[in-house]
């Protein structure tokens, strides 16, 4: 396999097989990847990042699917990366996502990877945002990210896309659904997908009641509600416009400087971990924890002392 | 982090051709899932092109073909093609299904590396593909 630098010339460059093998390289968290991250940040064009998610069935992926197609129209390019779940006891997974992306199968223009996630909570996968770091590298935009079906609180793309897209169907659910915490609120836009199905107007009717009323310490806007039809295609271009507006909010000051925050606690937090699992002192520690010994964040303190 | 299991076996299964049975296809995926694979079901009516431009975005080790409708001679030695063109050299090409031994023979001389008939496990599969898909660095 040629080395790191050279798949990411490669794709750079619009191959195809060395994006394809540095996206790998960036799942297994290969040996040289981290040597390599300053050139991957650095060859960035600045794609659109937009995360895409919702329950599981909300019809995700077939909204993907007909989202490529209306940007495809638009002579953008895509790239996309959809998570899907791994066996918390085999670590297998199967991934479907491409079942609804026939129609691109042939397109040189749209490069979609599944991964799966590999152990994460949160609906991402750890190595998400690299992937997307390289699909942007290698000049597609915007740049999709599928997360695994979400449930109420899988806000991490939230944290990582630059437009978030939450999906919901007419049987969202009664009222009350539409006023908890969660997955609903960290949306910049909210679609109810399905709506051809009977209940969708009324789905969006009571999300945009219930959302305008935010208040008290709440200072986000109330997001746009669209309802869309991913297979007949009704709504998907207005969808594409809004989310293609919602672009230059996304890169307010303010926004960057968040999801800035979110990216650099989370790279502390590996960080430390990965530091911590190599002093000598990591097993009898993990121990002390395990006979209740010691609490863990006492033990944390002790893996990582202050002076250090 | 140096748990094999951090990086496992990712196969393509896919359903080359007309034929629109794709129980089998499944029940492989389901298997293989379970064996610890990572494993992209692309669906039905596959062409030879759309398998291996899949295969090249998804990087897979392991193209897994099922195929009933005795189009067998036209389409995967095609797969087999396309791949080592697009310098996929590295990359286990498998079928399975209803397949004369006459055509395995024949299969197997255009670079498919084992053809799976009727009665097969899904044990056997998975063993074959952990012992013969290339190891990453």
């Amino acid at each position: 396999m040629a080395d790191l630098p050279d798949l990411l010339r490669g794709a750079v460059a619009g191959e195809r097989l060395p994006l394809a093998r540095l996206l790998t390289a960036i799942e297994n968290d290969a040996p040289g990847l981290r040597e390599l991250l300053p050139e991957l940040f650095a060859a960035g064009r600045g794609g659109h990042l937009v995360g895409i998610t919702g329950p599981p069935g909300s019809g995700k992926s077939t909204l993907v699917n007909a989202l490529t197609d209306e940007w495809r129209r638009r002579e953008r390019r895509v790239g996309i990366v959809a998570v899907d779940p791994s066996s918390p006891y085999t670590g297998g997974a199967i991934m479907g996502d491409r079942i609804r992306m026939m129609g691109h199968a042939a397109d040189r223009d749209v490069f979609m990877r599944s991964m799966a996630s590999r152990g994460e909570l949160g609906g991402i996968a750890a190595a998400t945002w690299m992937a997307a770091a390289a699909l942007d590298a290698a000049g597609y935009d915007p740049i999709l990210i599928e997360t695994v079906g979400a449930g109420q609180s899988e806000v991490e793309i939230a944290r990582l896309a630059e437009t978030t897209v939450v999906v919901e169907v007419p049987e969202m659910g009664d009222e009350v659904q539409a006023i908890k915490a969660g997955l609903l609120e960290v949306a910049d836009l909210l679609v109810v997908n399905k709506g051809d199905r009977p209940g969708a107007d009324l789905a969006a009717r009571h999300l945009r009641a219930m959302l305008s009323t935010a208040g008290g310490r709440v200072t986000r806007k109330p997001p746009p509600i669209m309802v869309t039809a991913a297979i007949s295609g009704d709504g998907v271009a207005a969808l594409v416009d809004a989310i293609d507006a919602h672009r230059s909010a996304a890169r307010s000051a303010e926004a960057v400087q968040r999801r800035a925050g979110h990216q650099l606690q989370r790279a502390l937090a590996e960080l430390a971990i990965r530091r911590a699992a190599r002093d000598p002192a990591w097993e009898a520690t993990l121990q002390s924890v395990a006979d209740r010994e010691l609490d863990p964040f006492t033990a944390a303190e002790r893996l990582l002392p202050e002076d250090r | 982090m140096d748990d094999p299991r951090s990086t496992p076996i990712r196969v393509l299964i896919a359903k080359p051709g007309l034929d629109g049975h794709d129980r089998g296809a499944k029940v492989l995926a389901r298997g293989l899932r379970d064996e610890g694979f990572e494993v992209i079901y692309t669906g039905l009516r596959q062409t030879p092109e759309m398998i291996v431009d899949a295969a090249e975005q998804e990087d897979v080790d392991v193209i897994g073909m099922s195929i009933l409708s005795g189009a067998h001679m036209a389409l995967l030695p095609r797969v087999v093609e396309l791949s080592r063109s697009r310098g996929m050299d590295d990359v286990l090409i498998a079928a399975g299904g209803i397949i004369p031994d006459a055509d395995v023979a024949k299969l197997k001389a255009s670079g498919i590396s084992e053809v799976f008939g009727p009665g097969t496990s899904i044990g056997q599969i998975a063993g074959y593909f952990r012992e013969h898909a290339r190891r990453r660095a």
